[in-house]
């Protein structure tokens, strides 16, 4: 499952493409949302590690527009309860991504998304 | 004792295809097992299992450090990363599955910050075209073929695990007596300041087993 989360987590690794390659951009994506366990510990713990404005420009481009534009300090239950919805809860079935940089696609199909280059693409 | 993952749904049909888990998986699953105080002490917020096959470590992984940890998953076989994915729902495991190899497309977002790494990687010497080819596609043979000393895979990892290692990460290898382990440890040792143990080993059939475990010379010890 493409979930917000780990599309926060990945970059294009074509070779040479090692500058303004993250984060990949949603196209032709189909969604599904799915009910998630909720879990406070789980989002603080991992909120130091999320790029933040590159979760909430990808939660836009899926239609999502529950947060807020900088980090807040304070982290209220509805601050984390929309954390959890974006992050965890919205799931893209199909589509692909595509590098900002060199515009190579990485697709996702059955939810799971496909980083592998072939030979010549490696870095 | 902690439960081995339930695998009823997997098939013979998925094992036609993905690996099975055997000797070797149970192996890193009783040195996970025999950790556990240690890991859970370590307040793992990153799991990551390099070649996750059926997903069986994964899961074991997510009764020990519990649901406030993030659990990612890879492998070069798109059939294993679907039976992960599976065996993830099926122990309410939530396994973020990525179809790669290696950790590529993830490493430059992971830089030291992943907690606990396992890899029970294709170990087993082979010539070195047969590996390649196996890699290339991307199907059972790649559970199993490692190519020369069984390493050709294996060896490509070592070069980057270091930089994906949070400062009290560990990264727990499974290997064979034909990798040889000693080397792997000097030199992991001398060119990553990586300092490793060989914590658990099983003889099973022809195969001398082991789990080497790997964490930074700086960590603290435990
Ligand atoms: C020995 S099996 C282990 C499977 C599972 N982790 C277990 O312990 O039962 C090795 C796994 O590594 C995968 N693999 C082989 N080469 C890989 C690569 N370059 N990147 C990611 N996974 C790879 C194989 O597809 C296979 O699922
Ligand atoms: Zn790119």
């Amino acid at each position: 499952m493409v979930r917000l989360l780990t599309h926060n987590l990945l970059a294009c690794h074509v070779k040479g493409c090692t500058s303004n390659n993250f984060p990949l951009q949603f196209q032709n994506v189909q969604i599904e949302l799915r009910e998630a366990d909720f879990n406070a510990d789980f989002l603080k713990n991992f909120l130091p590690k999320l790029e933040w404005k590159a979760l909430v420009d990808s939660a836009k481009d899926l239609g999502d527009t529950s947060l807020p534009l900088e980090q807040p300090e304070m982290l209220d239950d509805e601050f984390l309860k929309n954390l959890h919805h974006v992050l965890l809860e919205i799931h893209v079935e199909e589509g692909s991504m595509t590098c900002p940089n060199c515009k190579h696609s990485y697709p996702i199909s059955n939810g799971i998304p496909n980083m592998l280059l072939a030979e010549h693409e490696i870095g | 004792m902690i439960p081995t993952p339930d695998l009823s749904h997997l098939s013979a049909q998925d094992y036609e295809h993905v690996y099975e888990p055997a000797e070797d998986t149970f192996l890193l699953l009783d040195a996970l097992e025999a950790d556990a105080e240690e890991l859970r002490s370590l307040k793992a917020v990153v799991f990551l299992e390099v070649g996750s096959g059926s997903g069986c470590v994964s899961a074991f992984a997510g009764k020990i450090l519990g649901p406030s940890a993030l659990y990612l998953a890879t492998d070069i076989n798109h059939r294993a990363c679907d039976c992960t994915r599976r065996t993830g729902s099926q122990n309410k495991v939530a396994v973020h599955t990525i179809n790669t190899s290696l950790t590529t497309g993830l490493h430059q977002r992971l830089k030291n910050s992943v907690d606990v790494i396992c890899f029970n990687p294709p170990y087993v010497p082979t010539m070195s075209t047969e590996a390649s080819e196996a890699q290339d596609l991307r199907g059972i043979e790649g559970s199993w073929a490692g190519g020369s000393d069984g390493m050709q895979v294996t060896n490509t990892f070592l070069e980057v695990v270091h930089e994906l290692m949070s400062p009290t990460g560990r990264f727990y290898l499974v290997a064979v007596k034909e990798n040889n382990i000693p080397k792997i440890q000097s030199r992991m040792e001398n060119l990553y300041q990586l300092r490793s143990k060989i914590i658990l080993t099983r003889r099973a059939g022809r195969e001398h087993l082991s789990i080497v475990r790997f964490e930074h010379t700086t960590a603290p010890t435990l």
